[in-house]
This record gives C-alpha cells, structure tokens and sequence, in this order.
C-alpha cells in the first residue's frame, strides 16, 4: 500500500517535471542543400557529439576488430532510435551533464586504455548512442525532416566510426598506440572543464 | 505482484530524474565555435610561466624515458582539468601564482639534475602542479565563446607543449644533446625564480 502512495508520488514529480521541463531553443544548421546534408553538418558543428563519437571509436579500436564491428553499427543505430524518440518528446531531451558526461568517460576510458569486453563497449556505445541521438531529435525536431537530418548525422557518424576505429585496430604497438591515448585524456579533460562551465552557467 | 510493483517504481523513478535533470537546449548550432577554440589554443601561450613548465613536463619525460614520456602527458592534461573545475566551481586554491612558480622551479631543476624518481613519484609531483595551472588558466573563458571548445583548445595546446617538450628531449639521448637538455633544465628553473619573485614582490 505504501509502495502504492510512493509511486502515486514519483509518478505526480514526473507529470510535472515534464510540464515544467522548458521547450528546446535550438535549432539545426542550415547549409543550404538540405536536410541530409543538415544532419552531416550538425554532427561536425557540435563539439560533444564529434568529441563522443571520436571517443567512441578510437575506444572501440583499441579494444579490437570484433568491438570496432560491434560500435560501427550499434552507435548508428543507438543514435538514430534515441533521435526519434528526441523527436517525439523534445521537451526531455536537452541533458548537457549527461552528454558531457559521455564523452568524458569515453575519453577516460581511452586514456587508461581501459580492458573492457566487447559487450561493454557494445553497451557504452548504445548508451551513448541514445543519449546524443535523444538530444539531436530534439534539435531537429522543430526544423522538420527529422528522418532526413537524423540519416544525415547518422551518416557522418558511420564513416567517422569506420575511419578511426579501423585506423586504430590496425596500429602498432608504441608511440602510435600512446598518441591514441594522449587523444583519449585530452577529450577526458575538456569533459572535466565542461562540468566546471555547466556548474558554473546552472550557479 | 511484489515484484511487478517494483519494477513499476523503479521505472517511475527513472522517468522522474530524467525529467528533472532537463534542461533548455542550448547545446545546438553553438556560437563562437571558431572564436573558442582558437582561444583556447592561444590561452596556453600567452603565458611564459606556464609555457616553461609545459615544455619542462616534456623535457624530463624525455629524461625518464618510457613509461614516463608517455604517462607524464598524459596525467597532466587530466589533472590541470581537474584543477580548473576546482577552479570553476569556486574552490579557492591558496598561492596559485607561487605554486605555478614553483613547478618552473622543481620541473626545471628535475631536468637539469636529470633526477630518475620512481613513475608513481614523478606522476604524482607533475599532478601537484598541473593542479595550480588548471587553477589559474582554465577559467578565463572569453565572453560570448564556446566553452567546450574553449576547454578543448586549452587543453590540446597545453598537450602540445608538452609535446614540444619531449621533442626537444630527443636529443637527449647524444653526450651534447643530454648537456643541451640539462642547461634548458637549469634555464626553466631559473626562470621559475624570477615568476616566484614577481609572485612574492
């Protein structure tokens, strides 16, 4: 019965935070050719979303061919799902801490070149995937086309992937490998100052 | 039922927080990218003080060798960022300016007297100061930029300095070059006295 009332309870602070929640003010890029290309351009014009999506694969690569595989198609895929649902309800889908939050753990995890099994990055990589994807339906929702924008930086986010993870599989052992990490801690650090900037715009 | 009754509550639970943690989205079609990052990049340079000990940081990884040339680099980015979210989030940090002097001193005197401490020692010394530096540098975001290209110009010059550093440490491995490395050691100390006085003046 109790339980009963917290739900009614937890349930009543969901209604009204999404009430509350405040609509999305931004808008995706114009390059003049369309959606599609709309979509490619937001990717490379939005420093979380490239810094994540480099994490990501240069963190894939390091841990091989068969997670390389696994983050080419799951983070596309993840991204385009959560860019639907960011579509349909754009009101929660502004979470900066929480992508920020993304591609400082992935940028971490490259540095410390961290031993994480495939369905580990498999699962990192969808999480993030829906995370982003999330955020950029909402931004595109109010531009229309969303199926279009969403192919678009789905898209970039494929051939980025398959460049890099590939390119990182394929290294050498030594000062290669060590620049990949170096990679990795300064997207872990810009991640670090970023939650310094959001404290500090949310004080 | 139980059980049923919880997975409902969890649910209900992780719908509110998401909820609450939204915010307005601001993240999208971001202005002064360019302007930012550029910034950033010039942040690191336009101080000789911190210059020096960047450049010290990768002097005396070349010095140590591996695993330290590599291992150095890669900490100080992280740990100066760590510095500036101190730094970002109010936490006052007392004698910046000295402690940024100081780390010209010892990571110059480091070099010049080619001291070989254990990985763990020499990471943590090379952490203590990048603290003082993310202190003082990473927060002065100019007006109207973006501050995760900011941050990330900030953090990518500091990395090559470091860069710089263990380049010009290459040369380390000849009898002249290990001389040349040891005077640039002394010169980097040298001038971390004269930004520890003018600290103190």
């Amino acid at each position: 019965m109790a339980r009963n009332g917290l739900i009614a309870v937890l349930r009543v602070f969901a209604v009204v935070a999404g009430l509350t929640a405040q609509p999305a003010h931004a808008h995706l890029v114009e390059t003049g050719f369309g959606a599609f290309y709309d979509g490619i351009a937001h990717v490379a014009v939005t420093p979380a979303d490239l810094l994540v999506v480099v994490a990501l694969a240069l963190f894939a690569g390091q841990r091989g061919t068969r997670a390389a595989r696994f983050a080419l198609f799951a983070l596309p895929v993840a991204w385009f799902a959560g860019g639907f649902v960011g579509a349909r309800w754009p009101a929660m889908a502004a979470l900066p801490l929480l992508t920020t939050l993304s591609f400082a753990i992935a940028g971490a995890l490259v540095a410390l070149n961290a031993s994480v099994r495939d369905i580990g990055v498999a699962a990192l990589v969808v999480a993030a995937g829906l995370l982003h994807g999330l955020v950029n339906g909402a931004t595109m929702a109010p531009a229309g086309s969303v199926g279009l924008a969403l192919a678009g930086a789905v898209s970039a986010i494929f051939l980025l992937t398959a460049i890099l993870s590939a390119e990182v599989t394929t290294l050498p052992s030594g000062w290669p490998r060590v620049v990949v990490r170096v990679a990795g801690s300064w997207i872990a650090a810009s991640g670090l100052l970023m939650f310094g900037w959001l404290a500090r715009t949310a004080g | 039922m139980r059980h049923a009754l919880g997975a409902r509550a969890a649910r209900t639970t992780v719908a509110t927080l998401l909820a609450l943690a939204s915010t307005v989205a601001l993240a999208h079609e971001e202005t002064g990218q360019a302007a930012g990052f550029l910034a950033g990049l010039a942040h690191p340079v336009s101080g000789m003080d911190h210059v020096l000990a960047m450049i010290a940081v990768g002097l005396w990884g070349a010095v140590l060798g591996a695993p330290a040339i590599w291992v150095l680099p890669v900490a100080f980015p992280v740990v100066m960022a760590f510095g500036g979210l101190l730094g970002l989030l109010g936490v006052g940090l007392p004698g910046v300016e000295i402690g940024i002097a100081m780390s010209a001193i010892v990571l110059g005197a480091m070099v010049a007297a080619e001291v070989r401490p254990p990985i763990a020692l020499a990471a943590a010394i090379v952490a203590f100061f990048a603290i003082f530096h993310g202190h003082a540098h990473g927060r002065e975001l100019p007006e109207g930029t973006s501050a995760l290209l900011y941050s990330f110009g900030f953090v990518v010059a500091t990395g090559l300095l470091h860069a710089c550093g263990i380049l010009l440490g290459v040369v380390h491995r000849w009898p002249a070059g290990r001389r040349a490395v040891r005077v640039a050691g002394g010169g980097v100390a040298l001038a971390g006295l004269f930004f520890l006085w003018r600290a103190t003046a």
